[in-house]
This record gives structure tokens, sequence and C-alpha cells, in this order.
């Protein structure tokens, strides 16, 4: 230390070093940012699928975000066996209608097999089952196949953007955000 | 002080090694060449043309200078512009090598001397001429001597163009019609058949076939470019920063000042069009710009009080030990 | 088992374990620097944070760039410099980095050569320190290659061509260097492996040498004076700081360390936000041709005088002087014949082999970006022919030196 200063607090240092760490604190937010999705990425977080050759009981799976998407249309027998709570994870578009479901097991996401003759889904990683619906029916998974934000456009749903529809499910709880 | 002085002279050396290996080298490998104010009168191309050339170059631009004078007539100019139509359209198809590009901003962006000469005859008014040995007819455009005949007509078209196909235009929409047609720009998403649509993959077997087929639409229409031209016009993405901002300048305004017999043709942009035209290159090949200025100086200021700091902070270690 | 006792403290439990007392004092507190110094002996810290920018800016350049012939050039110019959130930021510290940390090498090189610090005892450091330089060399080459530019090509093909051999015709070698006939995918993913592991490792670990090689000598002074360091260190311990000859590493050498470091920084950044064009090269904006060579080719500014010893001779000729220089400065601590260390104001004739040497490699720096025509070609091989004029005078001048 300079001269006999044994005891003095080095305050000139101290300054210096803290304002150092404000450097700091600018040069990791742009690293933080650097790490952030592209937006070539997000941009890409949209897809449309059009429901309109959709035949009752049969299983179409498409991709959105990477992510395999269940689109069953519900024949009248699978609608005669919904619930008043199992019926609000359909979409209805005219008078049909459709499950729409990331096709990923709630528990730990693997992906589910439908079987159209016993009408249900089978997750072969831990046993879980879900309905035509999706809805849980057999532990292990937490809750039913989480439903993709979309937005109703004629017989097109558009995958990424919201509508009122999709609002109404987050708000009573039928499914959680994705 | 001792050490200012020892600073004095490696700042000496280094700053006489950034002239010599920056400035100097550059001035003596690039040749200074001079623009002309985006004035289209022939000037350059008398210049710098061969000598059996000289008068009927001079000849030409001294006609293009009377059909200026003349008054048009944008209405009677709109029915001789129905001819011109038929080929600038939209889904307009190759011809003979280019697709001919829209018109939909021409009064804004080109120069009027311009329009006039190139209606006149383009391959003189495009300083191309030389590409053409059997006669500037042969130029895709050639014909149309044939279908717009007098002075009057020419002149009539232009004032069309520049009362009803002028208007507002987004730096886009510039660099695809003045540029569009023969440069690609892939980080603006464009082709030389337009902006790429958005297409889907097949879930089943994972291959995007309408990206494909569009692919092959592109590369159907740059073999023909390339075989017309000799070779493909470069994809302008980042030409901005590949270039000098006083080369890209001159070349876009007489292109065979700086690369002479090269098959590029001057496009008579205007002031207003050259500076939208700049605007979108430094869109797609320069896009941190702003946030880079904006940036700067915050960093700088940054250091400022760092060194200053830093020399407080030394002055009290260093006190008693001179 | 070593004996441990019951820590009084977090600082006693540490100490006991890693004897960080004892490290502070070695490394730092009682490390000690003399007084009798300018900023230029702070290059040494200028060039290992420089390297630490280059490392974290490449860190963040890693996680986007793709080394595919197809995808590289455009990874760079639109994913990090448009896509990438702060991407561009990274680019330009890096590039400006590459080409700035050269200039430090050489200013702190020349510092070396000025005040006779590679001689007498310190032969070491200054080995080290030129295995750095070639390191640096080759980190800077690989690294160049990597964004697929029109330059990178050319430079690739060129640099890898010399080692055919002239006369030797030593194709095999090109081609096995290669991966390749033509610098081609083989070529890009070996210099992307280069650049990202391997070089920098050694880099790494020469450091640590070099910081090695220089514990025990310690760091020279301005006037060449050898002193008793344990003498000046007991007169600073004492409290006579002003009579002592010596400082201790850290905090008071390290304060303007530090200062100068803050100096630089505002340089450094103003090129990186405002004056970048010398350290990013428009020729390397064009993606890579192989099918067309750009009208003018030449390497970055550091290896100008370099290329420029290769060019005016004969293929043969000049590939041999270009291996000379590459490995005479290694030579200088055994080339030097005179005994004094000092600076060379004070060494006679050496005094104008210095300067000479500074002014030759300027010259050389120069005529290697000029096209090779002309009057630029003549005083280019005048320049080279100089330069290898004074290595060989360099023993007959030092031998003649009076001993000071």
């Amino acid at each position: 230390m300079a001269n006999n200063t044994k005891g003095r607090r080095d305050f000139m240092g101290m300054a210096l070093g803290g304002f150092t760490a404000l450097g700091g604190i600018g040069a990791l937010y742009a690293m933080k940012r650097t790490w952030d999705p592209l937006p070539s990425v997000k941009a890409a977080g949209f897809t449309t699928i059009d429901l309109k050759d959709a035949q009752d009981n049969v299983l179409v799976t498409e991709k959105w975000r990477g992510k395999p998407i269940f689109v069953l249309k519900q024949s009248k027998e699978m609608m005669a066996k919904t619930t008043e709570k199992t019926k609000k994870r359909l979409i209805k578009i005219g008078d049909s209608h459709y499950l729409v479901a990331v096709g990923l097991c709630t528990h730990l996401g693997c992906i589910p097999g439908y079987n159209p003759s016993d009408e249900s889904f089978l997750c072969a990683c831990h046993g879980g089952m879900y309905d035509a619906t999706a809805d849980v029916t057999k532990a292990p998974p937490p809750r039913g196949l989480d439903i993709p934000p979309f937005k109703i456009d004629g017989t097109k749903l558009v995958l990424g953007e919201t509508g009122p529809e999709y609002e109404k499910m987050l708000a009573d709880g039928t499914t959680l955000a994705v | 002080m001792k050490e200012l002085k020892i600073f004095g002279i490696v700042a000496i050396f280094t700053l006489v090694l950034y002239w010599g290996v920056e400035p100097f080298a550059h001035s003596q490998m690039h040749k200074h060449v001079e623009g002309h104010g985006l004035v289209y009168d022939g000037t350059a191309d008398v210049e710098e043309c061969k000598a059996d050339k000289k008068d009927s170059k001079k000849a030409f631009w001294a006609d293009v200078k009377k059909i200026a004078a003349l008054k048009g007539d944008a209405a009677a100019g709109e029915a001789t512009y129905a001819m011109c139509a038929g080929c600038h359209m939209e889904g307009a198809v190759n011809m003979g090598g280019v697709t001919p590009p829209s018109l939909d901003h021409a009064g804004a962006i080109y120069d009027k001397n311009f329009l006039i000469a190139l209606i006149k005859d383009p391959a003189i008014a495009t300083n191309v001429d030389h590409k053409y040995p059997n006669g500037t007819m042969a130029h895709p455009m050639g014909s149309i001597s044939t279908m717009v005949t007098t002075p009057q007509d020419i002149a009539n078209v232009v004032a069309f163009l520049q009362a009803k196909k002028a208007g507002e235009v987004t730096p886009k929409e510039a660099f695809t019609e003045a540029c569009g047609r023969c440069h690609a720009n892939r980080y603006g998403k464009l082709t030389q058949l337009g902006e790429i649509p958005k297409t889907k993959s097949n879930i089943k077997t994972g291959l995007d076939i309408d990206a494909m087929k569009y692919q092959q639409k592109v590369a159907t229409e740059q073999a023909a470019l390339a075989d017309y031209l000799g070779t493909l016009p470069p994809d302008l993405s980042i030409m901005i920063r590949a270039r000098s901002e006083h080369f890209l300048h001159t070349f876009i305004e007489n292109p065979q000042s700086s690369l002479p017999g090269t098959a590029m043709p001057r496009t008579g942009l205007n002031k207003e069009g050259m500076e939208k035209v700049f605007a979108y290159l430094e869109e797609t090949g320069d896009p941190s710009k702003p946030l880079r200025e904006e940036t700067g100086p915050k960093v700088l200021l940054f250091f400022l009080i760092f060194t200053a700091l830093a020399f407080l902070w030394k002055k009290s270690m260093w006190k008693g030990h001179h | 088992m070593a004996h441990f006792e019951k820590a009084k403290n977090l600082h006693d439990w540490m100490n006991q374990r890693l004897a960080i007392d004892t490290l502070k004092r070695v490394l730092q507190t009682e490390y000690w620097i003399p007084k009798n110094i300018n900023f230029l002996w702070a290059m040494g810290m200028v060039l290992a944070a420089t390297f630490g920018i280059l490392l974290v800016s490449g860190i963040f350049l890693l996680m986007y760039y793709q080394p595919n012939v197809n995808t590289a050039f455009d990874s760079v110019n639109y994913t990090i410099m448009s896509e990438v959130g702060y991407g561009w930021l990274w680019r330009h510290v890096h590039g400006v980095g590459a080409s700035v940390v050269f200039l430090i090498i050489y200013i702190h090189m020349f510092t070396g050569i000025y005040y006779g610090s590679y001689k007498k005892g310190r032969e070491l450091i200054w080995l080290s320190g030129m295995l750095l330089f070639v390191l640096f060399s080759a980190e800077a080459f690989s690294g160049y290659m990597l964004p697929w530019g029109q330059m990178s090509y050319w430079a690739g093909m060129v640099i890898t061509n010399l080692f055919s051999g002239g006369g030797l015709h030593a194709d095999f070698l090109v081609e096995w260097i290669r991966g390749d006939y033509v610098p081609g995918q083989a070529f890009l993913n070996r210099f992307f492996m280069l650049h990202v592991l391997l070089v920098p490792l050694a880099i790494i670990g020469v450091i640590v040498l070099h910081f090695g090689t220089l514990r025990i000598p310690h760091v020279n002074n301005q006037d060449g004076e050898e002193f008793d360091f344990a003498e000046a260190a007991e007169l600073y311990k004492a409290g006579k700081v002003k009579e002592s000859k010596v400082i201790p590493f850290s905090p008071v050498f390290l304060s303007k360390d530090v200062l100068v470091m803050g100096v630089y920084f505002i340089f450094f950044f103003y090129l990186v936000f405002y004056h970048f064009e010398f350290a990013m090269d428009p020729v390397n904006f064009d993606p890579a041709n192989g099918l067309k060579t750009p009208t003018h080719i030449y390497p970055e500014w550091y290896f100008l005088w370099s290329y420029e010893i290769l060019r005016p001779f004969s293929t043969n000729v000049g590939l041999i002087a270009f291996a000379i220089a590459q490995v005479i400065f290694f030579t200088l601590p055994f080339l030097d014949r005179s005994p004094n260390v000092a600076p060379a104001s004070r060494r006679g004739a050496f005094k104008f082999w210095f300067w000479a040497l500074l002014v030759d490699m300027i010259v050389l720096t120069f005529m290697g970006k000029l096209p090779p025509q002309g009057i630029w070609s003549t005083v280019g091989l005048v320049a080279a022919l100089t330069f290898m004029a004074l290595w060989v005078a360099l023993p007959i001048i030092t031998s003649r030196e009076k001993k000071l």
C-alpha cells in the first residue's frame, strides 16, 4: 500500500471498481440479448391449418413451433360422450367440433399414440391416458393435453395467434398457456 | 515530459502506418471517378466512347434536349403508354434475357432527360450500345422506336409518367423497380422474380415442394439473365459494405466510367430515386447502423469516466512514490 | 494428511487450503516492478485485456457462426449482423480487436528491442513472446478464413500454395493441408477447429509460459540498470517508498496499468463504433467465388511487411527470403553480440539499426499493400534487401559496440 496507509480505505479504488461493475452489467445485458431467440425464429411461430377436409375420428398431425399438433374431428358418437367440462376443450366451427392440442404428454413430453377404435390416447412412456377430447383419464399426466393459442379464420386455424375462443379457454382454466 | 514524448513518437508512427496502408494505398489502387451530379446529358458518354461514335452520341443527346423542351400532354401520353404496359406489367415475361421492370413509380425515381433518351433509344440512353454491334434495335426494348415514333409522343409519355406513375415511393419499391429485375437481395427476401413467397413443408416427407418450384423458376430466370448479360448480376444484400459509397454512387450513375465494357445499363435514377435505393441497400446491408450510432457515444462516455477515475486511483496509489 | 486447525473466519479457511495470502504476496503485493519505467511497460496487460475481449466476443459469435461453405457468409453477415441481439457489436469488437492486437504486439515487440529486454537472462521471455507472435498470426489467419468472403478464399488459396515449396512442387502437401484440391468445406472446417480450439489453447499455455519466464529476471527498466531487487524491496517494505527503486505490482503498478488501459479502451471503442473499415475490408463482403480472383488481393496490414519480402523475388528465392524473415526475429538475442542492456539511444550504431529496421518494416508494409507495379515494386525490392542486410549487419555492429 502507498505510504503508511495500512488502515485507510482505498476509496478511489472502490469507486473505480464500482463504476467498472456498472459497465460489466451493461456487457452482461448485451450478452443476454445475444442469447435471445432470433426474430426469424419467433416470426416462424405461426402455422395455418385447414380443417375443412378433416374426417371424423381420423387423427391428423400438424407441426407448430417444432411440436406435433393433434387435430381430431369429433364424430357424433364421440360428442355424445363429452361432458360439459370436456366439451370446453373443443373448437366449434360450423356444426363440427375439433380437438386441436399439442401432441406432447403433459407428464414428461413423449408423444401419445391414438387408438381410434378405443377413441383414446395412450402414452407409451409411463402409461398415461387421455380421452377423445385429450382430457386426462389415467395418471401420471397432471392435466389434459395443452391447447395452443389459435385464431379462427373461416375453416382455418392460425396457430400462434390468439382469438376470443382461445382467451376463453385460458380464462376458465381449460388449458394452461403454452 | 519524457512519457509524453514517447507517446507522441508511437502515435506518429501509428498514424503514418495507417495513412500508408489505408487512404494512400486505396488512392493508388482505385482511380477516382468523378460523378456528374445526376445530370443525364451524355457528357460522360461522349468523353468515354470510341472516336467513331462521338458524333452520333452528341447528336442523340442534343435531340434529347430538344424533346425535353417540348410541352408533354399527359392525357395523350396515357394512350401511348398502353403500348408500354403490354410488356411492363404485373406477371411480365422474360424478353430475350431480362424481364421488363415495373414502371409504377418511374416518374418519381427516374430523371426526365433519361426517360426521354430511354424511350428514344434504350441502348444509347443506358450507355450499353457498344454491346450491340449490329444495331441498337437488337436491344430487348429496341423495337420501341417503332411504337413511340415522334418526339411529341415521347414528351407525352414522359409527361404521363411524371403525372400518373409517380407519388410516394418506399425504398423497397425503388430498389425493386430500378434494380430488382437483375439483382436479387436475399437479405431482403427478394429474388429477380420478386418477394420469396411463404411456403409450407409436407409434414409427411419433410420436403417443401412449393419452395422448390419457386427456386426452379428463379434459377431459370437467373440462367436467362446470365446468358444475356454474360454473367449473373451480383446479389446486392451487402453491397453497401462491399463498395464505398462514392463508388456505388458514380457506378450507378454511369457504370461504364468505373467498369468499362460492363453489361450493366445506366439506371437513370434521379436524386430521390438514388436516395431511396441507397436507403434500401442500407436497410439490408447495414441494419445495425442506427443502434450502432446510438450506442457508440454511451460506450465512449463510459470509458472517458472510467479513465478519469483510473487516473484518480493511480494518483492516490502513487502518492509519495515519486 | 497435513494438519488443519479450526478456521477463525472465511479468509483463514481459504488460507489454510489454498495459501491465498502467500499467492497474493508472490504474485501481487511483493512482486516488484522497477519504478523507472514508462507507459510502454503496460502493453503486456493491454494485450492480455485485448485477448480477453477477443475470447469473449468470439464466444458469442461462436453461438451463431456456421462453418459450412454454403451458410458461413450469411451466418455472419445476415444472422449475426442483423438478427442477433448485439451481434453486430461482437462482430465489430472481434474484427477491430484482431487488427488492433497486432498494433499493440508490434509496439510491445519494438519496446523490447529498443530497451534490450531480450538478453542477459531474458532470452526466454523474448522467445516465448515471439512464439506468441507466431501463434497470434496463425489465429488471425485461421479466423480470417471463417467469414468465407472473397478475401478469405483467395488468401487461403495463396498462403496454402506457399507450401508447395516453389520448385519442389510439393502439391501433395498443399492438398493435404487443404483436405481438398482447393479451399473448400474440408479446409473451412479444419481452420475453424484451429481457430476456435487448438490455437487458443496453445496461446493460453504460452502466455502462462511467458509470465513464468518473466518472474525470475523481473521486468526491465528504462536504463537497463541491473539492481538488487531484494534490497529495494526491503526499502519499500520499511516505508521508504520514495527512495526505493521498486513498486509492488498490486496495487501500485496495476493502477498505472489500468489508467493506460482506460486510454486504450477509448481508442479501441472509437474504432469499433466509428472507424472499422480498415479491419473489415470491403473485398471480404463479396461471397467467396473460386472462379473469380479480386482485382487486388492483399493480406491484413500486419502481414504486409512479410508479404512484401516474398513478392519481389523469383519463386524459390522469395520463399527462402520469406522463411528467413519468419524466424529471424527469434535469433535476435543470439545475433546481438553486445553485452549492453540499455536503451538503443545509448548503444551507438545500434540506435541507427533500430530506427532503420522500424522504418524499413513500415516501408515494406506500405509496399505490400500497393500493386507490384512501376516504382512501387522497385521500392519494395530495395526495402526487402535492406531488411536482409540489416540482420546480416546486426552481429557485426553489436560486436563492435563499446561496453557501457
